[in-house]
């Protein structure tokens, strides 16, 4: 048996450190939003001259007079992707860049993926992923909160809080763009780091039942490590999974897919090292389970 | 417990075997299929634009005061009631009139049949709110009033879409409504949306009015640009033909000017009124005005009751064909906006579904790998289950005819990672009350049991997730919920149903056997 408990108190530092560095940097650095979320032309786009490169393009661009944009390169070698913050949803917007770019380049470009977002879309598709999200913890507290006690519920909406702030501030630190996938994969997060602590809860309330000797200080160390096999497997295999999408599924999904990752693996922690300190805290006791069982 | 009855046996054999019929007929010929569904694959994966038009409802608004305006002075002179100062302000019409008439008068704007403010049924209001102090009026357009102008120009203008769209012959478009001053046009396959964009952007009210000199024409006058934007005339407001007098369009081959144009043929009415305009109008120019501004204003030779003329103004053969559509298909009835474009290209397409692919293989090889080696025999049956699941999770998707996006192929590839926790926490469980209990059986039955709270609620919170992903997501992120959202069911029916079945099976040959798990 591993004592898992011998170590909240350390593990939540660091934990605190690490939100409280999260909210200071979606503060003051902020997170990148993409096309989707803050308006403007996203153009993926494919040369067949092996020339181009990113600067090439990059003076290309500047001469068009398109205020501020964005030119990096994406997966292949001819690939690359340009995000221009004007809003500009003319009908032939796109068809000027094209003309420009071939008679300033010469050549031919494939214009494999255009999105062109309106500054009122944009808005409304932040806010309503801003909705979802709520929306979604909300929900996870209502469920958790009829089949535990609140002091469950708390514990684990403390767990879900800290995951996802804790991811945001990653993205936020590496300027990872934060697209509607990405509220995707924060809202799978919420589900899968509940998951995972619902596992493991559950066999508290079990063990509350079964010993009554024990404090719940002990307690939350045996059930953690009973079902310990469980949450590393289910761990691994879901790890495994994402790890191939981010590796193999295309550009389109890396983010995505990294978001998934990060919420795994601190979901794993959180529902160990968030999840149970808290109803430690808490006081929980077999008294705690009596009142649910008598009604 | 541990007894599957026959018929349960055959039962989920079927079952497992209709869903993975129908997984595979996604790979067969549709000619030679005898099922003829198959997964619709999203924009982002066959390729395609999606285009959210938003309806400008302001000029029809304006248009809707100015009638109101010219009905409220024709009724307030046709009841000889003294009007002052009847004019549009801020969105409002107002006026004043003697004190006296009030009654009547507001009376006449309440009344449910009133034929100037008109009463919905459905909302309990008017068109207009009529607000009166002393004896002055404020109307202004109510909410339901608003609404309803709204909704009108928002059908009006999808059936005008829809007739460009199928002019122009792209495969299978979606066109629907979107709130109620929105439209989708969804365009599968179409890889360059800029002929389509330039059609939805343009208006295309067409009038035939007279060029004049004369600024005190009695139907007033304003000055209108060429297209060319080099050079302006004065132009009656009289309008003398418009676009709804069209009975067709279509580019022609002028063969004494070479020169393309757009041949018009009228209706019976069109072709009247043009016949007399023409007759009283030798020497005159006619400008034909297209959204505002003047395509060309040629001289009238000679009167023309055949109902058919010609449009010329500097045209391609591809401008003149546009223009000929558009004036078949009709004006809209506003401005429509694109506020929304996403368009991937067939090639990015398949690249997004080569890559998912070899993703899913690779991630499901390595979750059948790791089984394998952690739990040799039961990684058997839950590789089986997995495998079998991933049946199921296609074959309801085929079933469906749902949409597969790539976000969407990622949820399946995530499934896949997930799917195997219901299984390992019975076996888990299985495995630690082998430690307690020698009967392998009992053991068995009991870890089923006690891992039952625990698989359910793991499994409602990923499902609260897609439910509310579904509701507030948007395009390709819906496609990823629904296949999270299927993928619990599967999960859940193959563990319960195919694992529960191999595993009880196992457990009895081998009910003597010490070490179980």
């Amino acid at each position: 048996m591993i004592n898992f408990n011998k170590f909240y108190k350390l593990f939540n530092l660091i934990s605190l450190g690490l939100v409280v560095a999260s909210i200071l940097l979606l503060f003051f650095k902020g997170l990148n939003f993409g096309v989707d979320f803050k308006g403007g032309t996203l153009i993926e786009l494919r040369s067949n001259d092996k020339n181009i490169n990113v600067t090439s393009l990059r003076q290309s661009f500047s001469q068009m007079n398109l205020g501020d944009f964005n030119v990096k390169k994406f997966g292949n070698e001819n690939d690359f992707l340009i995000k221009i913050e004007k809003k500009d949803t003319s009908a032939n917007a796109i068809e000027v860049i094209k003309k420009d770019l071939i008679s300033s380049l010469g050549g031919s470009f494939n214009f494999r993926r255009v999105e062109n977002v309106g500054p009122k879309v944009s808005s409304e598709l932040l806010k309503s992923g801003i909705i979802a999200i709520a929306l979604s913890l909300a929900a996870m507290l209502f469920y958790i909160w009829i089949r535990f006690e609140w002091q469950f519920s708390l514990g684990a909406i403390l767990a879900l809080f800290h995951d996802v702030i804790i991811t945001l501030g990653l993205f936020s630190l590496f300027s990872l763009e934060i697209n509607l996938s990405i509220v995707a994969a924060v809202l799978t997060i919420v589900g899968y780091s509940m998951n995972d602590t619902v596992v493991i809860y559950d066999r508290v309330r079990e063990n509350l039942r079964k010993f009554s000797d024990i404090k719940i200080y002990e307690l939350t160390n045996i059930s953690i490590n009973e079902t310990l096999s469980r949450t590393i497997i289910t761990s691994a295999t879901t790890l495994l999974a994402l790890v191939s999408i981010y590796l193999f599924g295309g550009e389109i999904l890396k983010g995505f897919s990294l978001a998934m990752i990060m919420g795994v693996v601190f979901g794993t922690y959180s529902s160990i090292y968030i999840a149970n300190p808290i109803l430690v805290k808490l006081r929980v006791s077999q008294k705690t389970i009596l009142t649910e069982d008598t009604e | 417990m541990l007894y599957f009855s026959k018929l349960r046996i055959t039962l989920v054999f079927f079952v497992t075997l209709f869903f993975i019929y129908f997984a595979l007929s996604n790979f067969q010929d549709p000619e030679n299929s005898f099922i003829s569904k198959r997964i619709n694959l999203g924009l982002d994966l066959q390729g395609g634009s999606y285009l959210l038009l938003e309806i400008d409802n302001e000029p029809v608004e304006i248009q809707k005061l100015q009638n109101t305006t010219t009905d409220i002075r024709n009724f307030l002179k046709s009841k000889k009631i003294n009007f002052n100062d009847l004019r549009i302000q801020d969105k409002t019409i107002v006026f004043t009139i003697p004190i006296m008439d009030v009654g009547s008068v507001e009376a006449f704007f309440l009344d449910k049949e009133s034929e100037i403010n008109p009463y919905y049924n459905q909302y309990k209001s008017h068109q207009f709110d009529v607000i009166i102090e002393d004896s002055k009026f404020t109307l202004s357009l109510s909410k339901y009033g608003l609404i309803e102008i709204k909704t009108s120009s928002q059908d009006q203008a999808l059936e005008i879409v829809r007739r460009r769209v199928d002019e122009v012959g792209t495969n299978e478009p979606n066109i629907i409504k979107r709130g109620n001053n929105r439209i989708l046009v969804e365009l599968p396959g179409l890889d360059d949306p800029m002929r389509i964009k330039s059609l939805l952007g343009k208006t295309a009210n067409l009038t035939f009015r007279f060029v004049t000199q004369n600024k005190n024409d009695t139907f007033g006058t304003e000055m209108l640009q060429f297209e060319d934007g080099m050079s302006e005339a004065m132009v009656s407001k009289r309008i003398i033909l418009n676009g709804e007098n069209l009975l067709d369009a279509q580019p022609q081959m002028n063969n004494q000017t070479n020169e393309t144009v757009v041949s018009f043929t009228l209706d019976r009415v069109g072709a009247k009124r043009f016949g007399k305009a023409t007759s009283t109008g030798v020497g005159k120019q006619l400008a034909i005005v297209l959204d505002g501004k003047i395509v060309s204003a040629p001289t009238i030779q000679s009167v023309i009751a055949s109902g058919n003329g010609q449009i010329s103004g500097n045209f391609t053969f591809q401008s003149a064909t546009d223009l000929a559509l558009l004036l078949r298909s009709g004006a809209l009835p506003a401005p429509l906006n694109i506020i929304e474009e996403r368009t991937v290209g067939p090639d990015l397409g398949q690249d997004s579904i080569n890559a998912g692919v070899i993703a899913l293989m690779i991630g499901f090889l390595l979750v059948i790998i790791f089984m394998f080696f952690k739990y040799k025999i039961f990684g058997l049956i839950a590789n089986i289950t997995l495998l079998v699941n991933l049946f199921f999770l296609v074959g309801i998707l085929t079933l469906f005819e749902a949409t597969l996006t790539l976000p969407g192929i990622a949820g399946i590839i995530l499934t896949v990672g997930m799917a195997v926790d219901a299984n390992v926490l019975i076996f888990e469980r299985i495995k630690e009350e082998c430690k307690k209990e020698k009967n392998n059986i009992i053991a068995f039955d009991t870890g089923y049991v006690k891992s039952k709270t625990a698989i359910i609620d793991a499994n409602i919170t990923t499902l609260i997730a897609a439910v509310i992903l579904f509701f507030m997501g948007s395009g390709p992120v819906k496609g990823f919920s629904v296949t999270l959202a299927v993928g619990i069911f599967t999960t859940l029916f193959s563990v319960y149903f195919i694992a529960r079945m191999l595993t009880g099976l196992y457990v009895v040959r081998n009910k003597e056997k010490t070490k179980l798990i």
